[in-house]
């Protein structure tokens, strides 16, 4: 399946990019995460600790556990600081 | 109801009154308005970054929340995203209920959520480099009173 993948904040600038397609058969976030921090050390930069970050599945505000399926967009970001 | 999300400064007085002026049942009205705060050091500019697919979605939930727990005659959340300078408007909330009790525990509830729910990330640029702004764990206990 492919996902859009999204990030925010100082994960997008460790990174390098806002969005992109990925490829991947992974069931959970977590697999995705392990899947990705095993690309490049950017990632694994990125993801070194899962404490720090937030993941919102199709727009919802989600947990690392959750599964994959149907999901269309991933996004990983720090916590909130509106107001 | 009214959500917006926007890069255009607003005048908050000129919201408060619009939104009062269209109340008809309400007894009270409570305005919050958050301002960018200036850092030593001296901040240059606040950054908002924020999540367009989710942030409106996001914040009306929130907002309707509010209206179902307090009997909300009506609420207005605005919040704006981009470049901002010390001293400007960042966002503002308002509700209207029939009492005042109502009005301020809605408003609280609003902010609470708005701070740790909503995905807005701030940037401070200040003459010594940029930083993101980091979530605190007060905010994320204040949720726990609701």
């Amino acid at each position: 399946m492919t996902i859009d993948v999204l990030y925010f904040a100082w994960v997008r600038e460790r990174i390098g990019l806002p969005r992109e397609k990925v490829v991947t058969q992974a069931a959970t976030v977590a697999a995705l995460v392990d899947e990705l921090r095993g690309r490049e050390e950017r990632y694994a930069a990125a993801f070194a600790d899962l404490s720090a970050l937030r993941v919102a599945l199709d727009q919802e505000l989600s947990e690392f556990d959750a599964p994959l399926d149907g999901v269309r967009e991933v996004a990983f970001f720090p916590p909130m600081t509106g107001g | 109801m009214s959500v917006r999300v926007q890069a255009e400064p607003f005048d908050a007085g000129a919201e408060t009154a619009g939104f009062t002026a269209a109340q008809h049942d309400a007894g009270a009205v409570v305005t919050f308005t958050g301002i960018v705060r200036d850092v030593e050091g001296g901040l240059l500019r606040m950054e908002i970054e924020h999540y367009p697919g989710m942030t409106q979605s996001a914040i009306a939930r929130i907002a309707e929340e509010a209206v179902s727990r307090w009997s909300l005659a009506d609420v207005l959340v605005i919040h704006r995203f981009g470049a901002l300078t010390p001293g400007e408007p960042i966002m503002m909330v308002a509700t209207a209920a029939r009492h005042r009790a109502e009005a301020f525990a809605a408003a609280e509830f609003l902010m609470d959520y708005l701070k740790s729910r909503a995905p807005f990330w701030k940037k401070e640029i200040t003459r010594e480099g940029a930083a993101w702004v980091e979530a605190r764990d007060a905010d994320e206990d204040a949720l726990r009173r609701w």
